[in-house]
């Protein structure tokens, strides 16, 4: 069996594999497995067994999540299934990958989360830009619903379930799961209170669950082809494989499928092919823009949620962004600081304000009228933007480059102020 | 602002068209209520106006039955719902951090000078209108940016003269 369960059928050199190519490769069999006679329950304490964590960011356990869905005769009848293919965390490549090279997989997942849940509806969230993604996976939806893998009493199993691709136009606050519900809704995609969860009140107030495009991917092969299996593929605590990209100057950069628990140092240098010559590591993001930096020293860290959460930093979305020696740190903040800026909802205050503040100030350092107070705003900013002073994630989400930097880059940033210009353009 | 800018903002709806028409009333099949389709009903418009001016969003609010307000509210709070019109191709240039590394500022300042405009604005043949995007998820190949519906990688200012004078010709 295989030990790329997410990628096996992906060549970007030819399209995705048709429905008859695509069974011929064990596809649906995860389908046909629960049709000779899995219950919901059964799948969900498969899923459960298997560890399986999601993959959007957050890395929650799935059965959990779903666990909490109310089920049974008092329960509302109309579920929700709600894929997050909104793709939008700078650095982030790895969904776009699993939708245009395999999206079949993505279908086959979504029955099988879809059974468990009880849903009869299930929506994907699709990023605006990721027309070629859109159509690979309408094209697999209609080859899914001609075969009878979709639409009403699938298999005899008395399980219905449709899939609609809504394209979303271009808001990363919609990777927010509140907020991507709204957004589905019709409204403008500000984050709602919790609670209540969407598990028990979401999309137009019904139970649903929104799970990341990796995550459902990742459901086939558990069913198909065993937990023992599943549990097999991991080189570390946390189990299965996961996409693992690196952006940045590296010789080689890309997005490969590996079993979690390698050493970062292996990554980068096996698959990333190392630095450029005459580049030094000099940090690194370890999942997308709102991590926590990680440094050289931190090379021999396996890929696990817990291990990296030991120093500090996230797993995330496990694609790292590298930052080379001849590249400012500021300048590379700063970066991340206009695209949270501009990517706030605008519905709480402190990011609302605080985060054009913070840009402000790093445009200031950048053309040499920075201060001392401005680090002294700067450090502020991370306090009171941090987790519990706003209304959603995405502002502590900010503050995670900007503290760990403030603090790792503590002589790049005075550098801008007494030398009054950034040191790396001149 | 003057008379005339005043009375553009018209509170007259214009009709829409049968294509149109056709691909909301789909689109209402696939949501419960009618207020979900109005995203969708903003980005059929603008496929087949190019942008959604006043009047665009007044028919498709007074179509759905929905406030124009809060439809005003939605269109306004995406990046890809145009309120302006826009050139014949949008260029949607990726500024985030893995292009930024990669040295996207040089290609912006390439772009902009070969086009003759900045960030926001539309050349003067009206062929390109020049978007910064957040993170195109094309972090492995950066600098990206799309033009049109096709995403172009590992930009180089050569690659950017090809890409504009292919559309230009």
């Amino acid at each position: 069996m295989t030990t790329k369960p997410l990628t096996k059928n992906i060549d970007m050199s030819r399209g995705p594999l048709d429905i008859s190519a695509y069974e011929a490769a064990d596809g649906y069999q995860s389908l046909q497995t629960i049709a000779k006679g899995l219950s919901p329950d059964d799948v969900l304490q498969k899923v459960k067994d298997s560890g399986l964590k999601g993959r959007g960011g957050a890395g929650f356990p799935t059965g959990l999540k779903w666990s909490f869905v109310p089920q049974g005769e008092n329960s509302p009848q109309q579920k929700y299934l709600v894929v997050n293919a909104d793709e939008m965390e700078p650095g982030t490549f790895k969904d776009r990958l699993l939708m245009e090279g395999d999206p079949h997989l993505l279908i086959e997942g979504m029955l099988v989360a879809a059974f468990t849940i009880r849903a009869s509806k299930a929506y994907i969230f699709l990023r605006g830009e990721y027309v070629v993604a859109e159509r690979a996976l309408n094209k697999a939806i209609a080859e899914a619903a001609e075969k009878g893998y979709l639409g009403k009493n699938i298999l005899g199993t008395g399980f219905d379930l449709d899939i609609v691709v809504h394209t979303s136009a271009g808001r990363y606050i919609c990777g927010e799961e509140t907020a991507l519900l709204n957004a589905l809704e019709g409204k403008r995609a500000n984050p709602r209170a919790k609670p209540p969860f969407p598990q028990v009140s979401g999309l137009w107030g019904k139970p649903t669950i929104v799970n990341n495009v990796e995550t459902i991917c990742n459901l086939p092969s558990i069913i198909s082809y065993g937990i023992d299996w599943y549990h097999g593929l991991t080189k570390g605590s946390d189990h299965g494989t996961k996409l693992f990209g690196i952006s940045g100057k590296v010789k080689t950069p890309g997005c490969w499928e590996l079993p979690l628990g390698l050493p970062i140092r292996q990554v980068i240098e096996e698959y990333g092919g190392g630095m450029q010559d005459g580049l030094e590591l000099r940090a690194f993001l370890p999942g997308g823009g709102s991590t926590d930096f990680m440094l050289p020293e931190h090379l021999d860290i396996t890929l696990d949620y817990d291990e990296i959460g030991k120093v500090g930093s996230r797993l995330a979305t496990g694609t790292m962004i590298i930052l080379d020696n001849k590249t400012c740190p500021v300048g590379m903040i700063g970066n991340l600081m206009k695209f949270f800026a501009h990517e706030s909802c605008g519905f709480c205050t402190p990011c609302r304000d605080g985060l054009p503040w913070v840009d402000a100030i790093f445009r200031e350092l950048e053309e040499g009228r920075g201060s001392e107070k401005d680090l002294e705003i700067l450090h502020e900013h991370v306090d009171y933007l941090g987790p519990g002073k706003t209304f959603c994630a995405l502002a502590p989400g900010a503050t995670a480059p900007l503290g760990s930097g403030l603090r790792i880059f503590k002589e790049d940033f005075e550098r801008h102020i007494t030398g009054k210009c950034c040191p790396y353009k001149h | 602002m003057n008379s005339e800018v005043i009375a553009s903002t018209a509170n007259k709806a214009r009709q829409l068209n049968a294509e149109e028409i056709a691909e909301i009333e789909h689109e209402m099949t696939l949501y419960p209520d009618k207020k979900a389709v109005g995203l969708e009903a903003l980005k059929i418009v603008q496929k087949h106006q190019g942008w959604v001016s006043d009047e665009s969003l007044l028919a498709i609010a007074k179509y759905l039955d929905l406030p124009a307000a809060d439809l005003e509210g939605v269109a306004t709070f995406f990046n890809l719902v145009y309120r302006q019109p826009v050139g014949e191709n949008v260029i949607l240039f990726c500024d985030s951090v893995s292009c930024w590394i990669m040295g996207c500022d040089n290609m912006k300042e390439h772009i902009q000078n070969t086009l003759g405009i900045g960030f926001g604005e539309t050349s003067e043949d009206g062929k390109f209108t020049l978007i910064p995007v957040p993170c195109l998820g094309g972090c492995d190949r950066a600098p990206v940016m799309m033009v049109g519906e096709e995403l172009h990688h590992n930009l180089t200012p050569d690659a950017i003269d090809e890409i504009v004078s292919k559309v230009r010709s």
